[in-house]
């Protein structure tokens, strides 16, 4: 073992030691602590029961179904196209990106591909949903610690990306916009220039977010080697996105697999953390957000002219058969099982949420943290309530 | 041709497609699963899905773990394959009902059962994912856990347990995820009536909304099928 080894070793008996003498000295009896569900912190109505000695956390244990809309039920009684419409509820704060991979699997199944310039923006639109929903992270991440400023720059600059989704889409939370085949429309006229400004403001905005938290001493003492996941964990939970990457796993599904997209037409490059702290986390969506900017930037100058729509019959029947399409989205990777019989709606179609996986790590690694911890860590680990019930 | 076909129908000359990553794959996962393995289907370009011995479900993919890399556990669920009694809700409740078909029909690497359970898994280092299926006993539904084997299946059963009723042998805790404790049924097996569509039928079923680009006004009325 090295020696820093040695001397964290060290340091860990020592707290151990510590905290033992001062669990003779003051003894207390265990306690039950209810958190929600209605609870700023659960970003919506997720229970957390946890079973505290003193202020240290004994077990944990999330409690879901507030949400649950049985979207798997209800896509069985559902038109193809018609799924994008509760689709769009499951993370309802990058709507548009979770249209894509469903609409990507009737396609496979279909055998179509929408043209290039549709998948040039979607693969927009897909990076803009990701900076809206992420920005917001990065603005609450700080109410999470007591820092009020943050999430106002986060609401004021992330309304100018909300504004050209609706400016594209007409709907700034559920654009309900990606049709099987291609798009419902083409961009409106400005919209590129418009574009093109906004990531500069949003770039700011990181930057911005980065001089107040990143390198505030109370944000990195309460983030730095607080909820560590290691990569063999994170794996066997299934956890993705921001998340996996923070634990050392370099994998983005935007640049490991091959879909009808377009992000393998430009350049760009995936964030990684060795650390899995909180800390690695925040950091790597950070980072995330700002390249989503250069991204939408290098799509936009090459983005080709075209059709937005491909050929497609009028009433959609999808051939018999079975697909799987998951697309990196912004709380990690967001799938669709879609089993179709030949019919105008699917058979079954089982959604793999991103935060359903995230959260599920949680009893886990909120063994023995301290209760104020359980809210950085839970906040770092970022979740939709939507995204876990469905 | 009528321009509302399918666009599969056009192109006609069909080239026999190859995937010999999958292939070779295929190969390997033989190797390893051995007689566990009942069928398989490789779905060109996209997937590989193989259907395993329900006995070797947690064992097969202990073995696909361990000496092929796949170690990322992406999702777990089932698949009821009954015809649902109660169409998509789209005609009058109050009617009389027309005969179903109610021939239980599997897809991808067939099966025996009405209820079969499928995963993913993903080698994290390769990239590439296989989508394992096993039968659930129609009398017995009891497939074996993969708590032991992969952490993350925990919850992923609890719903598969609750949505569809399958017991898990070896998980610690199957309590229901979203549903109250007391609740009655399985809503998403294919029996479970959806009430809403019960009480009133959905008006959405023929109501589509014209694309751009796609087919003329004029064929509207002709592909009301």
């Amino acid at each position: 073992m090295t020696m820093i080894g040695d001397r964290q070793q060290l340091a860990y008996i020592a707290s151990q030691a510590a905290d033992a003498r001062v669990n003779v000295e003051l003894e207390t009896e265990g306690m039950t602590l209810n958190i929600g569900p209605q609870h700023p912190a659960t970003h919506g109505t997720l229970r957390i029961i946890a079973r505290l000695d003193g202020e240290q956390v004994l077990w944990a244990e999330p409690s879901c179904g507030y949400m649950h809309r049985g979207y798997e039920k209800l896509t069985e009684v559902r038109t193809f196209p018609q799924v994008t419409a509760l689709v769009n509820r499951i993370d309802w704060l990058g709507s548009f990106a979770n249209e894509v991979p469903f609409i990507l699997a009737a396609e496979q199944l279909m055998e179509i591909e929408a043209p290039p310039r549709a998948q040039w923006i979607r693969t927009i639109l897909f990076e803009l949903s990701r900076i809206a929903n992420v920005s917001l992270f990065l603005g609450d991440l700080g109410v999470q610690l007591g820092a009020i400023t943050p999430v106002f720059f986060a609401f004021r600059d992330r309304e100018y990306v909300l504004n050209l989704i609706e400016g594209a889409t007409g709907g700034r939370f559920h654009p309900n916009f990606d049709r099987i085949g291609g798009l419902k429309d083409d961009l409106p006229a400005g919209w590129i220039d418009e574009t093109r400004a906004v990531m500069k403001k949003m770039r700011k905005f990181c930057d911005e977010i980065e001089n107040l938290l990143f390198g505030n001493e109370i944000f990195e003492s309460r983030t730095r080697g607080i909820g560590v996941i290691p990569r063999d964990v994170a794996l066997q939970y299934g956890m993705s996105g921001a998340n996996l990457r923070a634990s050392g796993v370099d994998w983005d599904l935007r640049r490991d697999q091959s879909l009808p997209m377009a992000w393998d037409k430009v350049d760009w490059k995936v964030w990684t953390h060795l650390d899995g702290d909180s800390y690695a986390r925040c950091w790597v969506r950070l980072q995330e957000t700002r390249e989503s900017t250069y991204i939408v930037e290098r799509l936009l100058d090459t983005l080709p002219s075209g059709p937005v729509m491909t050929k497609v019959p009028r009433i959609i029947k999808v051939p018999e058969g079975e697909a799987w399409v998951s697309t990196e989205n912004p709380l990690g990777e967001m799938g669709y099982y879609v089993v179709s019989k030949g019919d105008l709606g699917p058979f079954r179609v089982k959604i793999r949420s991103a935060s359903f996986n995230n959260i599920s790590i949680v009893p886990w690694l909120l063994k023995g943290v301290y209760v104020p911890d359980i809210i950085t860590i839970l906040a770092s680990l970022y979740f939709i309530l939507g995204d876990i019930d469905r | 041709m009528s321009p509302l076909s399918s666009p599969t129908d056009s192109t006609a000359e069909v080239t026999p497609r190859q995937d010999a990553m999958r292939e070779q794959l295929l190969s390997d996962v033989t190797a390893c699963l051995g007689a566990a393995l009942v069928q398989s289907h490789i779905n060109v370009g996209n997937d590989l899905c193989v259907r395993v011995a329900t006995d070797a479900w947690a064992t097969s993919a202990a073995a696909l773990k361990t000496s092929l890399g796949f170690d990322y556990f992406c999702f777990l669920s089932a698949i009821d394959w009954m015809p649902s009694p109660f169409g998509k809700g789209e005609e009058d409740p109050t009617a009389e009902r027309e005969e179903r078909d109610t021939a239980i029909k599997q897809g991808l690497a067939g099966g025996e059962t009405r209820l079969q359970v499928f995963a993913r898994l993903v080698n994290h280092r390769t990239h590439v994912g296989i989508t394992l299926k096993a039968d659930v006993p129609d009398e017995n539904p009891v497939v074996p856990s993969w708590v032991t084997v992969f952490t993350g299946a925990n919850w992923h059963e609890r719903e598969a347990h609750e949505m569809f009723g399958i017991s898990f042998a070896g998980h610690p805790d199957l309590r229901n995820m979203y549903l109250p404790t007391d609740f009655e049924g399985h809503p998403l097996r294919k029996d479970f009536p959806l009430l809403s569509r019960m009480v009133k039928p959905w008006p959405g079923i023929v109501d589509v909304e014209p694309l751009p680009g796609g087919g003329d006004e004029d064929d509207a009325e002709g592909s009301a099928e």
